[in-house]
């Protein structure tokens, strides 16, 4: 059912399969029964009510949170308790945050460079020019010797980005990275998101961007009560809703 | 009534000019205003205590200064009928003061001590001094030794036994090698078997205390069973732990094992180096006294304390149920327990734990207590900047790829520090003057040998104990003073004007 919705990204090759996972938070079952292939070079937007469980799928993708039951397996490799598999995941993924999460006490070069020297072992000087060339990409280069602190919402979430690609990720993990921003910044960052989609990048992104959905997502998969409910193309998804809860969502969002 | 849209309308024609503020917020007068005078209220607790402040300082001066007795032989010189602070007995118990009771021909070895920690730790506090690392091994692995060389005059003498207790202990220390080279949950799950045979060594070892007399060291020398056990049972475990380092991960757990084995190899060549006769005049401990044990007592304190108490922080705060019991239990009971106590614990319960032969020193055994006292009250300084590290700073390190010591030594600690350091200065200070409490085992720290000087006869006068007090309290307040500029001028370099 998933393969219909996929024309574009090559070969059908997998980059993520997720097969009847399951989670809880204690006696609560966040996510159920929860079925999903992604495929290299696919743009996938999850949309959803607050509480569906969009943010727990995706930071289940890099073991942010830990699932109970099911398979997850990333560009081949299988998430378990196993510690070097999860490292090993987390150096093909990067991820992406509603809060930015950038390091404070760093300048906006350090925390770009931090992961490649320390995790990919890459000489300072390389690193250096890594990162200067994907701030350059981000449009802030300008910016690389301040604090996060000194810059704006949406500077502070392009550098964020930009941290993530200095680690040479297979695939990117979005969770809500417009949500925090005020209106006027929102754009600088999307307009960021399009040009790394256009590239080629596998991208998961959880947004309420409809705008973004339509322009970029091969494939809009909408989530309620923890599980997904529909998937389909977002030409599709738009106009031709499938399921109640979906047409309800989407005229709340859409006015 | 209804509002038509012409009486809400407006719009501006052109910019309002921005201009300088009144005269009554710049300036001399402004700050005065603003500061000292902005009421009437205000200016009368000012005049009052400004007043106040005027009588306490000219009443200090008067005494220091003016009526001071600034030269004289013994008390005579003092006795004067109006006479104030005795500046000759200051002098002449200066040397007390500082160095206690040690020879005064070898007192040359104290000064070398305090001019080489000076000379090391000047360019440690300057950020920009080049040669960091140099500078830190040499302080911290070079300069105690020295100093412990030069002070007691070196030549331990150690046996056996105390060889056998070293190398025992590190092979007890080397279940942390799986621990620093996969993270604490890691490094426990993959080796079981290693932790489950120094749990069997130690309790072996306290159970040694309990069937016999206390003739066991810890894989000691002594022929008995038990201490043989003991050592075999630590030999296995250090081996496990080290193979499976090696073993589970090139990377890490490589590095880990260098790290605990260059560590043996130094701490053997640091009692080696201890054990060489340099003809050095034997000092014991019971000769030091004054600033000397201060200093000694404060400095290793606040080096120990700092990263056992991270140590200690981190544990309570883990997920594995035993290391987090582990560390509340430490920690509540030393603070539970009045500095006092802990010191006569020292002193008193930790030389059971011991062969009668090694004779265990009283500073020693007090610099101990004091580590073990203050490790406890910094681990809860370090824990409440820990909780200050939104967890959002942990998903972006794990996220990055970057594993759990080097999210801890890159990403939280840097910043947990950073929040606690009014508080850990505070620690350092509060245990700088804490080392008074030294007295009541028998030692004399700067504050204990005043007292002690002021009994003596040649210099008994009326002025000579407020001279003293006045004198050593300034002592101390220069070194509190300083840790409390120097934390002050680290926040701020440390200040990058963020949020978060």
């Amino acid at each position: 059912m998933a393969q219909a919705a996929v024309q574009s990204p090559a070969e059908n090759e997998i980059a993520i399969q997720i097969s009847a996972m399951n989670k809880w938070y204690g006696e609560f079952h966040v996510l159920r029964d929860i079925n999903l292939t992604v495929y290299k070079g696919e743009r996938i937007v999850i949309c959803g009510p607050s509480g569906s469980g969009k943010s727990t799928l995706i930071r289940c993708i890099n073991r942010l949170e830990e699932h109970q039951k099911g398979d997850i397996v990333v560009d081949g490799i299988p998430l378990t308790n196993d510690l070097k598999k999860i490292d090993e995941v987390r150096r093909e993924v990067g991820m992406v945050f509603q809060h930015f999460n950038l390091f404070p006490h760093l300048t906006v070069l350090e925390n770009c460079t931090l992961a490649p020297i320390w995790v990919r072992k890459l000489p300072k000087k390389d690193a250096d020019e890594l990162a200067m060339k994907l701030l350059t990409r981000v449009k802030i280069p300008e910016q690389a010797l301040k604090y996060p602190g000194q810059l704006s919402g949406g500077q502070q979430q392009r550098v964020a980005i930009a941290r993530a690609l200095c680690m040479n990720p297979k695939l990117m993990l979005f969770d809500e990275p417009t949500s925090a921003l005020d209106p006027e910044m929102i754009k600088e960052v999307l307009e960021v998101m399009v040009d790394l989609a256009q590239s080629g990048m596998t991208m998961l992104c959880v947004t309420h961007e409809m705008g973004f959905a339509r322009q970029v997502a091969n494939r809009v998969i909408f989530m309620d009560q923890g599980q997904i409910v529909e998937q389909n193309a977002p030409a599709e998804f738009f106009s031709n809703p499938k399921s109640e809860r979906t047409r309800l969502f989407l005229s709340q969002i859409l006015h | 009534m209804a509002l038509t849209p012409s009486s809400v309308a407006y719009l501006r024609q052109e910019d309002a000019p921005r201009l300088p503020p009144p005269a009554s917020m710049t300036g001399l007068q402004g700050w005065l205003r603003q500061n000292l005078f902005p009421s009437i209220g205000s200016s009368l607790v000012t005049i009052l205590f400004g007043a106040l402040a005027l009588w306490v300082l000219s009443s200090i001066f008067d005494f220091a200064f003016l009526r001071a007795v600034w030269s004289g032989a013994d008390r005579q010189a003092c006795l004067g009928e109006n006479s104030g602070a005795c500046w000759p007995m200051v002098a002449a118990k200066m040397g007390q003061w500082v160095y206690g009771f040690y020879p005064i021909d070898q007192r040359w070895r104290v000064n070398v001590c305090f001019v080489a920690g000076a000379a090391l730790l000047a360019p440690m506090l300057i950020p920009s001094a080049p040669y960091k690392n140099w500078n830190v091994a040499l302080l911290f692995l070079a300069f105690p030794l020295v100093t412990l060389v030069l002070l007691t005059g070196g030549n331990f003498n150690f046996d056996l036994a105390t060889y056998a207790l070293v190398i025992s202990l590190m092979l007890l220390a080397a279940v942390i090698v799986p621990l620093a080279a996969f993270g604490l949950e890691e490094g426990i799950a993959c080796n079981k078997a290693g932790l489950g045979l120094a749990g069997a060594a130690v309790g072996l070892w306290f159970a040694s205390f309990l069937t016999g007399p206390l003739q066991t060291t810890i894989g000691g020398t002594s022929n008995s069973l038990i201490s043989i056990l003991t050592g075999l049972l630590l030999l296995g475990s250090g081996a496990l732990s080290i193979g499976t380092a090696v073993r589970r991960a090139p990377r890490g757990g490589f590095v880990a094992a260098a790290g605990w084995a260059v560590g043996l190899a130094g701490i053997l060549l640091a009692m080696l180096l201890l054990d060489f006769d340099f003809g050095l005049l034997p000092v014991e401990t019971p000769q030091w006294g004054g600033l000397t044990v201060t200093l000694v007592v404060s400095i290793t304190g606040i080096v120990v304390s700092l990263p056992v108490g991270i140590v200690l922080a981190l544990g309570r705060r883990s997920r594995m149920p035993i290391v987090r019991m582990l560390s509340v239990i430490y920690i509540e009971i030393i603070r539970g327990v009045p500095l006092i106590t802990v010191l006569f614990m020292s002193s008193v319960m930790l030389p059971l734990f011991l062969p009668p032969g090694t004779s265990f020193d009283k500073l020693l055994r007090a610099l101990i207590g004091v580590a073990m006292f203050s490790s406890a009250y910094m681990a809860e300084v370090v824990r409440g900047g820990l909780q200050s590290i939104p967890k959002g700073q942990y998903e972006g390190a794990m996220a990055v790829g970057l594993s759990f010591w080097q999210m801890m030594n890159k990403i939280v600690l840097p910043q947990a520090l950073k929040v606690s350091i009014p508080n850990i200065v505070g620690n350092f200070i509060s245990l700088f003057k804490d080392t008074t409490l030294l007295l009541i085992i028998g030692l004399f720290d700067l504050l204990g040998i005043l007292q002690a000087s002021l009994r003596d006869s040649a210099w008994a006068t009326a002025s000579s104990a407020p001279t003293g007090y006045l004198t050593v309290a300034l002592m101390y307040w220069v070194f509190c003073f300083g840790m409390s500029r120097y934390s002050i001028y680290t926040e701020r370099r440390l200040h990058t004007g963020h949020k978060r």
